[in-house]
C-alpha cells in the first residue's frame, strides 16, 4: 500500500517536472526570476537591521533565522501546496473532479500531490544560505539537538500550512469560486517573514491563534538558536496532528456532497 | 481615429468599465484585503522605532507614512499588463484594433474606471485611521495637497504607462508576465513601499530620483506626510512628470514595433 503511494507520488512529481519544462526559455525565466525576488525580499532586513541592531528582542543573526524558515516555508506553499490546491478548486468548478474520483487510489492524495512547481526548491538553497549566513554573523553553529527540534517544528508547521490550505479548499464544495484566496494568503503569510514579537495586540493574537503564522516560523527558528523545550515541540506536534485530522475529518465530509457540476 | 471620437466615447467607456468593476466587487474587496503590505510594515517599522525615531521616523510619522501608503496604493494602481496578456495571446487584441478607439486608450480607461471602486470601498476607512492616529502628521497647506492630487495622478500615469509597456513586450514574447514580476520587485523595493526611501543607504537613495518607482508611490506618500515644503514638491513633482513623458515615449516606440508583429491569431 505505502509502496503504492511512493511510487505514485514520484510519478506526479515527474510529470510536475515534465509541464515545468515544456516551454524552455520560459523554465529558465522563471528561474531567473526566482532567484531575484528572493534577493529584493533581502533588501528590508539589511534596511531594518542597519537602523538598529535589535528589534522586538531579535538581533540581525537571530531575525535570519526566522527569514530562512520562512523562506523555506514559503518554497512549500508556493511550489507545493498552492499548485495543487489551485488546480483542484478548478476541477471542482468544471466538474472534472470526477475524474479524479474515480481514481482508484485516496482523492485527497491525488489533488495534494498533483501538481509541484520545481523552481520553488531555490527557495530551499536560499533558505540554506540564510542560515548559513545568519550563523556566521551570530558566530557560532547550532547544536545537533537544536536541529533536530528545528526539524520536527518544521516539520508541524508544514502540516499545520498543509491544513489550513485543505480546510480552504474545502470551501470551494459550497462557495466554488476560493481563488483569490490564494492571493490574500499570500498577502497575510507574507508577515510571517519577521519574528513574531513584532507584532502586538490584536494583531499578534491573531498570527498566533487564528492564522499561527508566529508557530509557523518563529517557533522553529526559536528552536534551531536552542530556545526551546521538549514540552514546546511536543505541543507543536500535538498541533500538527490535530490540524491535519480535522483537515481530513472536513474534507471526507465535504465530499460527501460534492455533487458534480454538471448534476 | 481621430481625438473627437475618442473624447466622445469616453464617458461611455468609463461606465463601462465602472460596471465591470462594481460587478465584480466581491473581488475587489479580496483584492483590498490583500494589500496588508503596508499594515505589516506598519507594525514592523513601529517596532523598530519604538525606543528612538530612525532617521525622522518615529512612531507616529511611521503611522503616518504608512497608512498613507495604503491610501496611495489603492488610488494608483493598475493590472493592465495582466488583461494584455491574455488578449494577445487569444487574440482578442484584433478585435479591439477594429474599433475607432486605440486599444491602448481603452485599456487605460478600463484601468481608470476600476479605481473609483476601489477608492470608495478602501479610501475613507484608511483616511479615517489616518486621520485619528496621525492627523498632526499630515500636510496642512493646501497648495501642497493641490501638488499631491498632481502627484497623485502621476504617480498612477508611470504605474499604468509601466503596465502597457512591458504588455506591449507580450507582442514579441509569448507572456510578459515574467518580466513584470521583475519589474514589481524592484518596484516593492525602490518604490518606498517597504520601507521610506530616506533609509537607504544615500548612494542608493539618490539612485530613486532616477528610477521611475519612487514616483509611483513614495512621492505622494511624502508630499502627503508633510516631507516637503512647496517648492521642493513642486520640484520632485517636474521630475514625475518628466518621467511621465519618458515612459508615454517608451510606450509609444514598443507599440509601434510591437503591433507590426501581431498576427491576430484565433481572432
Amino acid at each position: 500500500m505505502m509502496k503504492q503511494y511512493a511510487s505514485l507520488l514520484w510519478l506526479q512529481l515527474r510529470t510536475s517536472l515534465a509541464l515545468a519544462m515544456q516551454y524552455r526559455a520560459d523554465f529558465l525565466t522563471d528561474g531567473f526570476v526566482e532567484v531575484f525576488w528572493m534577493i529584493t525580499a533581502l533588501v528590508p532586513m539589511f534596511v531594518v537591521f542597519g537602523a538598529r541592531p535589535n528589534v522586538a528582542g531579535w538581533t540581525f543573526g537571530e531575525a535570519l533565522m526566522v527569514t530562512g524558515f520562512f523562506t523555506l516555508l514559503q518554497g512549500v506553499l508556493e511550489g507545493a501546496i498552492n499548485p495543487s490546491m489551485t488546480l483542484v478548486v478548478e476541477q471542482i468548478r468544471k466538474g472534472t473532479f470526477d475524474f479524479v474520483l474515480l481514481k482508484p487510489k485516496d482523492a485527497q492524495f491525488l489533488v495534494s500531490t498533483a501538481r509541484v512547481l520545481p523552481w520553488r526548491a531555490v527557495n530551499l538553497a536560499t533558505a540554506g544560505g540564510v542560515f548559513a549566513y545568519g550563523f556566521t554573523k551570530l558566530g557560532r553553529s547550532p547544536s545537533l539537538a537544536d536541529v533536530v527540534a528545528a526539524g520536527l517544528l518544521l516539520f508541524a508547521s508544514v502540516a499545520i500550512l498543509y491544513s489550513m490550505w485543505m480546510l480552504a479548499v474545502t470551501l470551494a464544495f459550497w462557495v466554488v469560486k476560493v481563488d483569490n484566496l490564494t492571493v490574500l494568503f499570500g498577502a497575510v503569510f507574507d508577515a510571517a517573514r519577521w519574528p513574531s514579537s513584532v507584532f502586538r495586540g490584536v494583531v499578534h493574537i491573531l498570527f498566533t491563534f487564528v492564522i499561527p503564522l508566529g508557530v509557523m516560523t518563529t517557533v522553529p527558528a526559536n528552536a534551531l538558536l536552542g530556545r526551546t523545550s521538549l514540552a514546546q515541540v511536543g505541543g507543536a506536534a500535538l498541533g500538527a496532528a490535530i490540524a491535519l485530522g480535522v483537515s481530513r475529518l472536513v474534507w471526507t465530509r465535504a465530499m460527501s456532497r460534492y455533487t458534480s457540476a454538471s448534476s | 481615429m481621430s481625438l473627437r471620437s475618442t473624447v466622445r466615447a469616453l464617458p461611455t467607456m468609463i461606465r463601462v468599465g465602472f460596471s465591470e468593476a462594481v460587478a465584480y466587487r466581491a473581488e475587489t474587496i479580496v483584492w483590498i484585503a490583500a494589500t496588508t503590505m503596508p499594515l505589516v510594515m506598519l507594525a514592523l517599522w513601529h517596532a523598530v522605532a519604538r525606543d528612538a525615531p530612525v532617521g525622522r521616523y518615529g512612531a507616529p510619522q511611521v503611522t503616518a507614512y504608512f497608512l498613507a501608503m495604503f491610501v496611495v496604493r489603492q488610488l494608483t494602481g493598475s493590472w493592465a499588463v495582466w488583461l494584455m496578456n491574455m488578449e494577445i495571446r487569444d487574440g482578442t487584441l484584433a478585435q479591439r484594433m477594429l474599433r475607432p478607439v486605440h486599444p491602448l486608450i481603452a485599456y487605460a480607461i478600463s484601468a481608470l474606471a476600476e479605481l473609483p471602486v476601489r477608492g470608495l470601498l478602501a479610501v475613507p476607512v484608511a483616511s479615517i485611521a489616518l486621520v485619528a492616529f496621525a492627523g498632526d502628521q499630515l500636510a496642512r497647506d493646501p497648495a501642497l495637497w493641490a501638488i499631491w492630487i498632481a502627484s497623485l495622478l502621476g504617480g498612477w500615469l508611470i504605474t499604468l504607462l509601466a503596465n502597457l509597456a512591458i504588455g506591449c513586450l507580450a507582442l514579441f514574447i509569448e507572456s510578459s508576465t515574467k518580466v513584470m514580476d521583475v519589474w514589481l520587485a524592484l518596484y516593492f523595493v525602490f518604490s518606498g513601499y517597504l520601507f521610506p526611501v530616506d533609509l537607504f543607504p544615500p548612494a542608493l537613495r539618490h539612485a530613486t530620483e532616477w528610477l521611475p518607482f519612487r514616483y509611483q508611490l513614495g512621492l505622494p506618500v511624502e508630499i502627503m506626510t508633510d516631507v516637503y515644503d512647496a517648492p521642493a514638491a513642486l520640484a520632485m513633482l517636474g521630475r514625475q512628470w518628466a518621467m511621465v513623458a519618458v515612459m508615454l515615449g517608451v510606450v509609444a516606440l514598443v507599440w509601434r514595433a510591437g503591433v507590426k508583429r501581431f498576427a491576430a491569431y484565433g481572432g
